[in-house]
């Protein structure tokens, strides 16, 4: 028996992560994760998850209370935005290296400074390179389902990694939409209690994150990188184990009227709704734009990029944070060398939009489609939309 | 959680968790003391460990000195680590997913791991009342850096970032007073101990492991590599440092101070820094500003005893 109601998308996570029945859940609060934790911590109080959740004093603290929790056998869930999630930067890789399964909501937000608790990439683009495996939500509905399936990806033998569920801060955390919530018992069947490889237990007495020498650091990581790309498919399989039995069917890669155009955006996260939008108003006027939808960031879906990607004449790529000095945004870059790597000759062009949460208008994409949006003269590569001088 | 007075502790419990084999320095005082605690703690402890000496002498990838399950994620999160897992031990037990048993957690720093950059997530971890101990093996520097200072080194010590020169005496700050740290977060049980002393240690150690809220034990470990003497005299140091005043033994229970090992008539300090090459640039005036000092200092814990 599903239920569908109308939820703030934030209440609606924690109650994915109740129904993944987490155990331990240690947590920091910053804006615009709140709401998300107080509902766990609500939810822990009234008998209605049986967990523990540690009041921790620090973020550093959740990613590392998180870690010990994981190591000793706990389903373990996090949440966090921003500066909480460049406070636990350090940790990130010890979490992906020691091969735990922790699942974390990241609230996207800009970083600091100047300080704004609004929106953007900024944060999981700085954390990008982390060892986890990160999935974008363009709405509360795939929130839901990502993290149930996430829990799922993580535990897999032949992945153990964390995962990270993606959502932008308020633009998408503190809307009310309407969401089908799984029965517990359905929930219960697809995703069965986490039974660990090695956990810390006197019984079997185990030693966890010991140091490698020369000798053997390239091959733990070469390992954990190969775990890291081969987990795609377990993350294919799972994504199509969840469509049959909850009838959402999701795929690293989604598309919106790519077959039938030469020009496509490529974004991740909520915009794609107001790129969607936008699309719809372009093909009213007679005029033919796609949109390449990643859910899978990490590990890069390079396979089911290509395929949508190449026979593409010209590709916008939307991001919303800054290159920091680098060519272009990060997105950009990674598609660029994909590209380029396979010999395509596909004209790339890369807007930088909604950065601390500034808002984001279809008509914007309308013009990028209609190549409004002049390059910069500067060296710039790239085009911040709206930006004042 | 009141306990009963240490009981004379004279057995030498057989059981060993740290095997040998591993790369201490000789007369290492650390894993000394570590090894005589987890004698004591036993076959059912799970240790946390922080970044330092201690982790890099016992595990380098694939070999291992502990017999008990032990995990190392970070430098300043020992307490955070042992917070998750005591908590999920905790859940797994009470979901009946693991068999219920005492089983007892532990997080292991150095003194740069507790009253440095570990001292937030160590307070954190002893205000939420996690049931674990917390141990600071005390050499009174970042010995695995290369002896670096840390607020736990004495003052007048040569380190590595506080050379004596021209416009320095070397460490230029007092000792932190971590168990006193410890002391004020209302915790049933802190103490004192050091290896030169194996009894009270293995006393302090078995209260610690009783009590059900966090404890905490700062252990003094002496370091002949950091501190420049010679490796035989290690466990004397420590006896001198205990005699002159320099580090009381005490514990302080449902905050009650007492102290456990009387030293009185104390030693002069001076036996106790002028072997040391850590010391070795000390004037006589720079001796007599710690004899003050430690006179004072000893004087005010008696009176926290009630002694005076
Ligand atoms: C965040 C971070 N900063 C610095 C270091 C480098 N580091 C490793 S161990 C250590 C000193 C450890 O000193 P202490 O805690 O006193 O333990 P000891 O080695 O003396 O036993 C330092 C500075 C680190 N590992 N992590
Ligand atoms: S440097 Fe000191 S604390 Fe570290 S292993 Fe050697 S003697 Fe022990
Ligand atoms: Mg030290």
């Amino acid at each position: 028996m599903t239920t569908k109601k109308g939820i703030e998308v934030s209440i609606a996570a924690s109650i994915a992560a109740q129904l993944a029945r987490v155990e331990v859940v240690a947590a920091y609060p910053i804006t615009p994760q709140t709401h998300i934790v107080e509902h766990l911590s609500e939810l822990v109080a009234n008998g209605e998850l049986e967990a523990v959740y540690i009041n921790v004093e620090s973020e550093h603290s959740a990613m590392s209370a998180c870690c010990g929790a994981s190591a000793a056998g706990a389903r373990t869930f996090t949440s966090t935005s921003a500066q909480g999630l460049e406070l636990m930067h350090e940790i990130l890789f010890i979490a992906s290296g020691m091969r735990l399964p922790i699942v974390m909501a990241t609230v996207n937000r800009a970083l600091s400074s100047p300080l704004s608790i609004w929106g953007d990439h900024s944060d999981i683009m700085a954390a990008r390179d982390t060892g986890w495996i990160m999935l974008f939500c363009e709405n509360g509905q795939e929130v839901v389902d990502s993290i149930i399936m996430a829990f799922k990806i993580a535990e897999n033998r032949n992945v153990l990694l964390p995962v990270m569920v993606n959502l932008d801060g308020f633009s998408l955390s503190h809307v009310i939409e309407p969401i089908e919530f799984p029965s517990q018992k359905d929930v219960d069947s697809f995703l069965p209690p986490y039974k660990p490889l090695y956990s810390l237990h006197p019984d079997k007495p185990v030693t966890m994150g010991a140091y490698a020498m020369p000798e053997l650091y390239t091959e733990a990581k070469y390992a954990q990188e190969t775990a890291l790309i081969n987990s795609k498919k377990v993350i294919i399989d799972v994504m199509a184990e969840f469509g049959e039995r909850f009838g959402r069917h999701y795929k690293p890669v989604e598309t919106y009227n790519t077959e039938n155009a030469d020009f496509a955006f490529i974004c991740l996260g909520s915009i794609n709704e107001n790129i969607s939008t936008a699309i719809d108003e372009l093909k009213s006027n007679g005029k033919e734009a796609g949109l390449i939808k990643l859910r899978l960031f990490r590990p890069f879906p390079k396979d089911e990029l290509l395929a949508v990607l190449k026979d593409k004449k010209r590709i916008a790529i939307v991001e919303r944070a800054m290159p920091g000095g680098a060519a272009n945004s990060p997105l950009y870059n990674e598609i660029a060398s994909l590209i380029y790597a396979n010999k395509l000759h596909i004209t790339l062009e890369n807007y930088i939009v909604g950065l601390g949460g500034r808002d984001v208008h279809p008509e914007d994409f309308i013009d990028v489609f209609d190549m409004k949006i002049a390059a910069k003269k500067d060296n710039n590569n790239y085009n911040v939309i709206g930006v004042r001088e | 959680m009141r306990l009963k007075g240490l009981e004379l502790y004279t057995e030498h419990p057989e059981a060993e968790f740290a095997v040998s084999g591993h790369r201490a320095c000789q007369g290492c005082a650390e894993i000394l003391g570590l090894r005589m605690a987890l004698k004591v703690f036993g076959k059912d402890t799970i240790m946390a460990m922080a970044t330092g000496c201690m982790e890099i002498i016992s595990t380098p990838l694939p070999t291992t000195t502990w017999t008990i399950p032990w995990i190392h994620i970070a430098f300043e999160n020992a307490a955070a680590v042992a917070s998750g897992i005591e908590s999920a031990i905790r859940i797994l037990q009470e979901k009946k997913k693991i068999e219920r048993k005492d089983i007892h957690v532990i997080a292991v720093a150095g003194d740069g791991g507790t009253s440095d950059i570990g001292l937030q997530a160590l307070s954190g971890a002893l205000e939420r009342g996690h049931k674990f101990t917390y141990i600071c093996l005390d050499n009174e520097a970042y010995m695995n850096t290369g002896i670096q200072r840390s607020s736990s080194t004495p003052y007048g010590a040569m380190t590595t970032t506080s050379p004596p020169g021209k416009k320095s005496i070397g460490q230029s700050t007092w000792k932190k007073n971590m168990p006193k740290i410890a002391a004020a977060h209302n915790i049933p049980y802190v103490a004192t101990a050091c290896p030169s002393y194996p009894f009270d240690l293995f006393a302090k150690i078995k209260k610690a492991r009783t009590v059900n809220d966090p404890s905490y034990i700062h252990m003094l470990s002496v370091c002949p590599t950091g501190w420049r003497i010679p490796p035989d005299l290690a466990i004397e140091y420590g006896k001198l440092a205990v005699r002159t005043g320099v580090f009381p033994l005490y514990e302080v229970e449902d905050g009650r101070y007492r102290i456990t090992y009387s030293p009185e008539p104390l030693r002069p300090v001076a036996d106790y820094i002028k072997g040391q090459g850590r010391f070795r640039h000390l004037k006589e005036e720079d001796i007599a500003l710690i004899q003050n000092r430690t006179t004072a200092e000893w004087e005010e814990l008696k009176y926290l005893c009630g002694l005076r």
